[in-house]
């Protein structure tokens, strides 16, 4: 594929992750903050908070299936993941921890364990995205194309 | 003059005549934002350490009762910013300990949060907090801070030089704003924030 190609569609996929609001503006902060001492820097921050996630996603999963469930490690463990998910501007992660945090205080171990499959959904798809949009980057620089800035 | 691998070390030992470096220790149990404070602040010319919790902060600071051990390694810490939600210590812990600390009381404490609980905040406050920072910070939050901070050891540093002692033929200061590296105390009152001194949250929505 020729580089003009690759840059429309690096535009698009970027435009249309802020347009449905799976990022917001932090993660253009994020981009700000990257240069030529730093090329990768918005990578490895969303590496880190990939790592981060699954992690999380994993003790809530095990959380959440134990008989007794301790409410308060529920309730930290989403507390990290809508801090890491508000840091890199993944806003629908970030949104859909705030109804989880508020079944974590009522103890309803039902609606709790709904919203880790919501928690999940939402992280699968921006990982998708944003993995799409790394791609699309690499491919662009491979084929000798600079990244364009978006507004 | 070439740029060499030599020339930090030497301008180092030698007085700074380029724009004041301050040293940030930044506080945060999370990965992912001790990457991005981490950036923040170096992209702010600033010199940073991280740590991982409140107690290798102490650690760092000298102030662990134990004696000074891994990473404490002399460089004057001027600002400290730290995340308040932590396992262990939280960073309202950390502060206090801090404030109690006749030699590190002076260290202005920056706390960030993601919530805005306004009880958090005067309590934070009220324990000597310099300011309070909503997450996530921003890159105008660090500038603000930094111009704060320097202008505040600029002001100290203008009462110090007017007391009748002179100081400068003494020894060369590692930082040309360097207060609490003086002999001699000033009769002038510490830098802190009235309790009733409300941050101006810039970064609220």
């Amino acid at each position: 594929m020729e580089v003009g190609q690759l840059q429309r569609q690096f535009v698009e996929h970027t435009a249309s992750m802020f347009h449905e609001g799976f990022l917001d503006g932090q993660f253009s902060q994020l981009q700000q903050l990257q240069d030529e001492s730093n090329p990768d820097f918005v990578v490895e921050v969303v590496s880190l908070f990939f790592q981060d996630s699954e992690r999380l996603l994993n003790e809530l999963t095990r959380a959440l299936d134990q008989k007794c469930v301790d409410f308060k490690k529920v309730d930290a463990h989403v507390h990290q993941l809508k801090g890491s998910s508000s840091s890199i501007g993944a806003q629908r992660v970030k949104n859909s921890c705030f109804n989880f945090r508020n079944f974590c205080e009522e103890q309803n171990t039902e609606a709790c364990f709904r919203c880790l499959q919501l928690v999940k959904q939402e992280y699968l798809l921006v990982k998708n995205k944003l993995e799409t949009l790394f791609r699309l980057e690499q491919q662009i620089l491979a084929a000798g194309g600079s990244i364009p800035m978006m507004e | 003059m070439a740029i060499t691998a030599g020339e930090e070390v030497m301008a180092r030992d030698s007085l700074p005549s380029g724009p004041p470096e301050l040293h940030v220790l930044a506080v945060d149990d999370s990965h992912v934002d001790r990457k991005v404070i981490e950036r923040l602040l170096k992209i702010s010319s600033c010199r940073v350490t991280v740590v991982e919790s409140g107690s290798r902060a102490l650690q760092y600071l000298g102030l662990d009762g134990e004696r000074a051990s891994v990473g404490f390694d002399g460089l004057k810490v001027n600002l400290i910013m730290t995340d308040y939600s932590m396992p262990g210590m939280t960073g309202y812990e950390l502060l206090k300990k801090i404030k109690e600390s006749s030699t590190m009381r002076e260290i202005p404490v920056v706390i960030m949060s993601s919530e805005n609980i306004l009880t958090r905040i005067d309590r934070c406050l009220e324990e000597g907090a310099e300011d309070f920072l909503l997450k996530p910070v921003k890159l105008a939050d660090v500038k603000r801070l930094k111009d704060s901070v320097l202008r505040e050891q600029g002001e100290e540093h203008e009462e110090r030089r007017s007391c009748k002692r002179k100081l400068q033929d003494e020894y060369m200061p590692a930082s040309p704003c360097d207060p609490s590296s003086t002999p001699m105390p000033c009769p002038s009152p510490p830098s802190l924030q009235p309790p009733s001194k409300r941050p101006r949250l810039l970064n609220v929505d």
